[in-house]
């Protein structure tokens, strides 16, 4: 009898590898979708890998409403240029300012929704016909039916209804024109794997992930940082805590938690007795219970 | 995760990895089972139970309901039901999950393979209540059809039927029935109630009688390392990589991933269809060259001598070659909503090779409760299985199913709606 074995994270680095080839090879203009999240940087790692030792041969695509942490931009730019990938950024900003969509106002206003526009006008833009994605199955409950390879149609609108289905290695990507897929190379991992995969790759990853003295406000169970973006009402003021954020979105919604974890090792064991899942914090999910599946038949990340 | 809340960071990256898939009728009590694995495994957590507690409060239902967990689309929760494929993760200390969930409804046939096509074992749920039905039936041979190695029979709702051994041994004794005619070399069979957890993760206070195993310790122990093909070399080539960079001029590589075999710097290999043969040079990765590699890797291969190679064609041991040609038999199941064309041409996906087929024959359609053929109604409509006969534009190079599920399975695409309507298992 053969001991041949993998270990279920080299699986799922082939698994990914994998994908990320299959993309490459049956479509044109394939594009990655860059955060500047630990799940996009876990991508990215896994995209040089598939190509290895040739460079990556598509761009990174940073949708970016400007309510970034400015430690995340720092970090993306630092990436593709240490990698030496062609970045292309696409500014929320631009639509409002082109008057494809309007700012949202009052006390909980987010540009979250709004990338959505921006991301379909720059995949029109440039022709993208398949985008990477950081999304995991175990994120969300409207994310545990996703396919790797996620069909849009020419309004990029996603139908739970009418997925292709997905056996054995087989990917199917033909398309009728105008019409792209998105496709999750990471859709079986999960959070605790990624952070895994980080350690064991041992990848830089933006500082806001780690402990750190910051002021933030309290705001529906939901510790959100001092910005220019955020109103506070009355009763509401900053107060400076030792957090650490667990997700990378806007700093109008990303929830940071307190903690001292000042290490990948620290994080792994914070995850590890975590009570919250890791989108607990995140206010643009709290908006109802299928916020995420409502943003994603739009054509959401 | 452990009682203290720590992780061992090399015990998890020494984990293995099992697949498996779940299927019962429509109140077998799947979801709930799913949830109390979750749940008892300590999957779950605060803001999830929280989000659950509050909906099932609203719901009216009086517990807490563990189905509620899976069902994660705004139309499953109203209507109750599960739409579609999910898939749900749990680790404890010994192996990571990857659990393929099936709905029971209709489309179950369609949904069922999907799920089952990359699984290791599949748990079927009968209510001790109602025993053996069609349903239960149905699963197995799916399950056998698929080439799934492991079969856990669940007898759920045993607190309904007062723990009673006698209810277990008569369904026991029943499948066997029915599953000596099936492919499946490994069948357990446990009693348990998903809602009270008994034998789930727990083992049983009130099942006595009962001296195995919990379904847990099952999945955690199932010996899994035996079920890849490790002796039939196959490495279907999806890239050629040539970075025509400075430091990498002559560079060229086939990058893949091996679905067969071990293979070895200095093994004599031939590329197909061209017949070529030469010697690998090396086996690499980013992580550093490999002295050998198998299932389910994927690498990047060179070889000594400049022979043409492109994507979709493959490399294989020149001493041991798969099947080459172009009529191919397939069991199929259709799943699409327009039935098969039984003259119809349909696009045809293999490894990493794309061409085109066209159906010249429908042998018989399966009746998937008896396994009976049909041969006087060929028409093979959504969730039906048959066996048909295709010919294809160029050759594939094959293996059957049974011997290796990557090379000797396949999909067909309409090719005017671009979708998946066809999944194909090749038969020798």
């Amino acid at each position: 009898m053969y001991s041949y074995n993998l270990t279920h994270l080299k699986q799922l680095e082939a698994e990914a590898i994998f994908i990320f080839r299959e993309i490459a090879s049956q479509f044109e203009r394939p594009v990655l979708l860059f955060s500047g999240g630990k799940d996009s940087i876990v991508l990215v790692r896994l995209a040089q890998k598939a190509f290895w030792p040739a460079r990556l041969p598509f761009p990174l695509m940073h949708i970016d409403t400007e309510h970034n942490f400015p430690e995340t931009i720092h970090f993306r730019d630092k990436l593709a240029s240490d990698i030496g990938v062609r970045l292309i950024v696409s500014s929320v900003q631009d639509s409002i300012d082109q008057g494809r969509v309007a700012e949202e106002s009052g006390l909980n206003a987010s540009r979250n929704n709004l990338q959505t526009t921006t991301l379909l006008d720059a995949i029109e833009e440039h022709h993208f016909d398949a985008c990477f994605g950081g999304a995991r199955r175990d994120e969300e409950k409207a994310r545990a039916k996703e396919r790797f390879l996620s069909h849009r149609d020419e309004f990029g609108q996603w139908d739970p209804k009418n997925q292709r289905p997905e056996l054995w290695n087989l990917l199917n990507g033909r398309k009728d024109p105008g019409e792209h897929f998105r496709v999750f190379p990471i859709s079986n991992w999960t959070e605790m794997d990624v952070w895994q995969y980080i350690a064991l790759e041992n990848l830089e990853i933006p500082s806001i992930y780690f402990s750190h003295q910051r002021e933030v406000v309290r705001r529906n169970g939901v510790l959100l940082a001092k910005c220019d973006f955020l109103n506070l009402t009355e009763k509401e003021q900053y107060e400076e805590l030792t957090i650490r954020f667990r997700t990378v979105g806007d700093m109008t919604c990303t929830g940071a938690v307190e903690s001292e974890a000042g290490s990948v090792e620290t994080i792994i064991q914070e995850v590890a007795s975590a009570r919250e899942t890791e989108r607990g914090g995140r206010a643009d999910d709290k908006r109802s219970e299928a916020a995420m599946e409502d943003r994603k038949k739009e054509g959401y990340f | 995760m452990s009682d203290n809340n720590t992780i061992s960071s090399e015990k998890y990256l020494n984990m293995d990895l099992l697949r498996f898939t779940t299927a019962g009728s429509v109140d077998d009590g799947k979801s709930t089972l799913i949830g109390r694995l979750l749940y008892d495994s300590k999957a779950i957590f605060a803001d999830q139970m929280e989000a659950i507690e509050k909906t099932s409060e609203q719901m009216g239902d009086g517990y807490v309901n563990l189905a509620l967990l899976t069902d994660g689309l705004r139309a499953e929760r109203e209507q109750g039901i599960t739409i579609d494929v999910a898939y749900r993760y749990f680790a404890t200390p010994k192996r990571k999950f990857i659990i393929a969930d099936t709905p029971g409804h209709i489309q179950y046939t369609r949904n069922m393979v999907t799920g089952a096509s990359t699984a290791n074992l599949a748990i079927v749920l009968v209510d001790a209540r109602h025993g053996v039905v069609e349903q239960t039936n149905r699963h197995a041979f799916i399950a056998s059809l698929l080439q799934i190695k492991h079969l856990v029979l669940c007898v759920n709702k045993m607190d309904l039927v007062d723990y009673k051994q006698e209810a277990f041994d008569t369904i026991v004794e029943d499948f066997e029935n029915f599953s000596h005619k099936l492919d499946i070399p490994d069948i357990h069979y446990i009693p348990i109630s998903a809602l009270k957890g008994d034998n789930v993760v727990n083992k049983s206070q009130t099942m006595d009688w009962y001296d195995g195993s919990t379904l847990l310790y099952v999945l955690e122990n199932v010996h899994i390392a035996s079920d890849m093909n490790y002796v039939d070399c196959r490495f279907p080539v999806q890239r050629v990589i040539r970075p025509q960079s400075d430091e990498h001029h002559d560079f060229r590589g086939y990058a893949g991933r091996i679905e067969g075999g071990v293979f070895k710097p200095g093994d004599e290999v031939m590329s197909l269809p061209s017949g070529f043969t030469s010697i690998i040079e090396n086996i690499q990765t980013m992580d550093g060259d490999l002295d050998e590699a198998f299932p389910p890797m994927s690498v990047v291969m060179t070889l000594k001598d400049e022979i043409d190679v492109s994507r979709g064609d493959m490399i294989v041991r020149t001493n041991n070659q798969p099947h080459v040609g172009q009529d191919i038999e397939l069991m199929i199941c259709w799943l699409n909503d327009k039935p098969l064309n039984p003259r119809g041409k349909y696009s045809i996906k293999h490894t990493s090779k794309e061409l085109r087929c066209i159906v010249k024959e429908v042998r018989y359609k399966v009746n998937i409760n008896t396994l009976h053929r049909i041969e006087d109604d060929l028409t093979i409509g959504l969730n039906d299985i048959g066996r048909i006969l295709i010919r294809t534009t160029q050759p594939l190079f094959y293996d059957s199913y049974r011997r290796n599920r990557s090379t000797g399975s396949v999909i067909l695409v309409d090719e005017f709606t671009n979708e998946t309507v066809g999944a194909g298992m090749i038969l020798t």
